[in-house]
């Protein structure tokens, strides 16, 4: 699991993380959730390093990785896997190589495991077959199944999506919700989804942080998510009249 | 100050450029592939350039040798020193600057921006030792080899217009080219280009890595790319003929 205590972090003047304290717990999925710019991309790049923080702390299992020398943060990446909101695919590279890449770095496996491990992965995600394609030739939504068959190719014990199905078709979202969500009990591993959509919030929204204007304001499940008061939440969550109707339905 | 702090991080990142490899495989793959793209890719233009060259000098040196005191065969010796000394390691390293730097500053300054760069850190890969690490090698390794060829294709280039000009005479020519000959001189000029490449590579991959922003900052990047690493080519040439040829 990954506890979080007291989170500080700016750019410049700009104060974009405010005291965040949040735990992220093992075998569910963690939702977070926000309006567009409230940090929720610089919370997820904190959380893995990638964003040297001002003040506070981030444990895995424990451990603070502010205070790990460059070597153990890089062992503690090797249990991580990230879907960047962007893919950041290696362009250079093809599906298959993108996938191979971390066992290529990582593992002592011969090819053949390795080509079966890509192909498993890339068959989780509905790819199979496209091992020769470049990321180029591939659409949006593909990029981001391929990006998460990277991901989960090491068999991580973090797993943290940014925007898993923004640019996916309900289905295609669906289908991704779901994979996230049986491999995080498959294997029991802590996952943290970034999401805008509303039908992961309800699904898969095992635990939800809502971070409003860079603090994390509430803290909940799929279930009291709906019969909060917290005017923000509810704003955020049940903006059309549509979502309102069903709200007062569901409560 | 901005350019003292800009320097103080170039060291700093040298400094962590030069760490052991994640998979050796891995690495010799990858400088391989770098060989060919920026040594072997690079070899039509230091042939034209190369041949050109050698051509103008042999030119000029035979228009401005009215004095009758000066020997013909003075075109083939001046030819060839300037040529081995400085125009093939300086000059052709100046266009290597401009090719081979800018491709590999936007090449990583594009995958900074698309966060591919963080992508490989995520994995637990030193992002700088993967992507930079083969591409010093290899310019170091490749870049003597492009000298070597750029100075026989000049000194080609020379005989090939004194010839259709017919200011000189090949046997003249060659004797010009062997006299006062030193072997000392080909391993100066090696010495310099291997510094050059690294200048080139190390400075390129400098402004790619620590690219912010989106693909305007990629274009800008990859513009102080060949400025900064022709002017470091400058001054380490200047620096470098100070000490060996003057000592
Ligand atoms: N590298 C950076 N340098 C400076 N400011 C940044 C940087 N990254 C993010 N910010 C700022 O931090 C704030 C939060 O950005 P962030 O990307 O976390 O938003 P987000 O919640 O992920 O939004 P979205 O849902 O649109 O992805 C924004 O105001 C942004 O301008
Ligand atoms: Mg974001």
């Amino acid at each position: 699991m990954i506890q979080v205590n007291h989170l500080n972090k700016s750019f410049g003047d700009h104060h974009v993380l405010k005291d965040v304290s949040a735990s992220f717990e093992k075998g569910r999925v963690n939702l977070i959730i926000g309006a567009s710019g409230s940090g929720k991309s610089v919370l997820t790049k904190s959380l893995v390093g990638l964003h040297e923080i001002d003040s506070g702390e981030i444990l895995y299992n424990g451990r603070n990785i502010c205070t790990m020398n460059q070597y153990e943060l890089r062992d503690q990446r090797k249990e991580i896997g990230m879907l960047f909101q962007g893919s950041a695919l290696f362009d250079s590279m093809t599906v298959e190589q993108n996938v191979m890449f971390p066992l290529t770095m990582f593992s002592n496996m011969t090819r053949k495991e390795m080509l079966d491990r890509v192909n498993f992965c890339l068959d989780r995600v509905n790819l199979e077959g496209r091992n020769n394609l470049f990321p180029a030739e591939c659409s949006g939504g593909m990029q981001k199944r391929i990006a998460i068959a990277r991901a989960i190719a090491m068999k991580p014990q973090y797993l943290f999506c940014d925007e898993p199905n923004s640019g996916l078709d309900p289905q295609t979202s669906i289908l991704i919700d779901s994979l996230i969500k049986e491999i995080t009990l498959e294997y029991n591993i802590t996952t943290i989804v970034i999401t805008h959509d509303m039908n992961s919030v309800i699904e898969i929204g095992d635990h939800i942080n809502f971070i409003y204007e860079g603090k994390n304001l509430w803290q909940g499940t799929s279930k009291t998510i709906i019969q909060t008061d917290v005017q923000e939440v509810v704003d955020f969550v049940f903006a059309s009249q549509f979502m309102k109707d069903i709200r007062e339905q569901l409560k | 100050m901005k350019l003292i702090s800009q320097i103080g991080k170039y060291f700093l990142m040298l400094w962590m450029i030069f760490s052991k490899p994640e998979k050796m495989r891995v690495f010799w793959k990858k400088t391989l592939e770098e060989i060919n793209l920026i040594g072997v890719k690079s070899l039509p233009i230091v042939a034209l350039m190369s041949i050109f060259m050698g051509a103008v000098i042999a030119l000029q040196t035979a228009s401005n040798m009215d004095s009758p005191w000066l020997p013909e065969y003075t075109i083939g010796y001046i030819t060839r020193s300037s040529t081995i000394l400085e125009f093939s390691p300086t000059i052709i390293s100046l266009i290597l600057a401009g090719k081979v730097g800018s491709n590999i500053s936007s090449e990583i300054g594009m995958m900074r921006v698309t966060e591919q760069i963080d992508a490989l850190e995520i994995m637990g890969v030193n992002s700088l030792t993967y992507l930079v690490l083969p591409k010093i090698s290899a310019a170091m390794f490749f870049f003597p080899v492009l000298i070597i060829f750029s100075m026989g294709l000049s000194i080609f280039g020379g005989w090939l217009a004194l010839i259709l000009s017919d200011l000189s005479s090949t046997d003249t020519y060659i004797f010009g080219l062997r006299s006062f000959f030193r072997a000392s001189d080909i391993t100066y000029a090696l010495s310099k280009t291997v510094v050059f490449g690294f200048l080139i590579v190390s400075i390129a991959s400098f402004y790619g890595y620590y690219t912010r922003g989106g693909a305007i900052d990629v274009g800008r990047s990859s513009t102080q790319a060949v400025v900064s690493s022709s002017v470091a080519i400058l001054l380490a040439n200047f620096l470098m003929t100070q000490m060996f040829l003057l000592k």
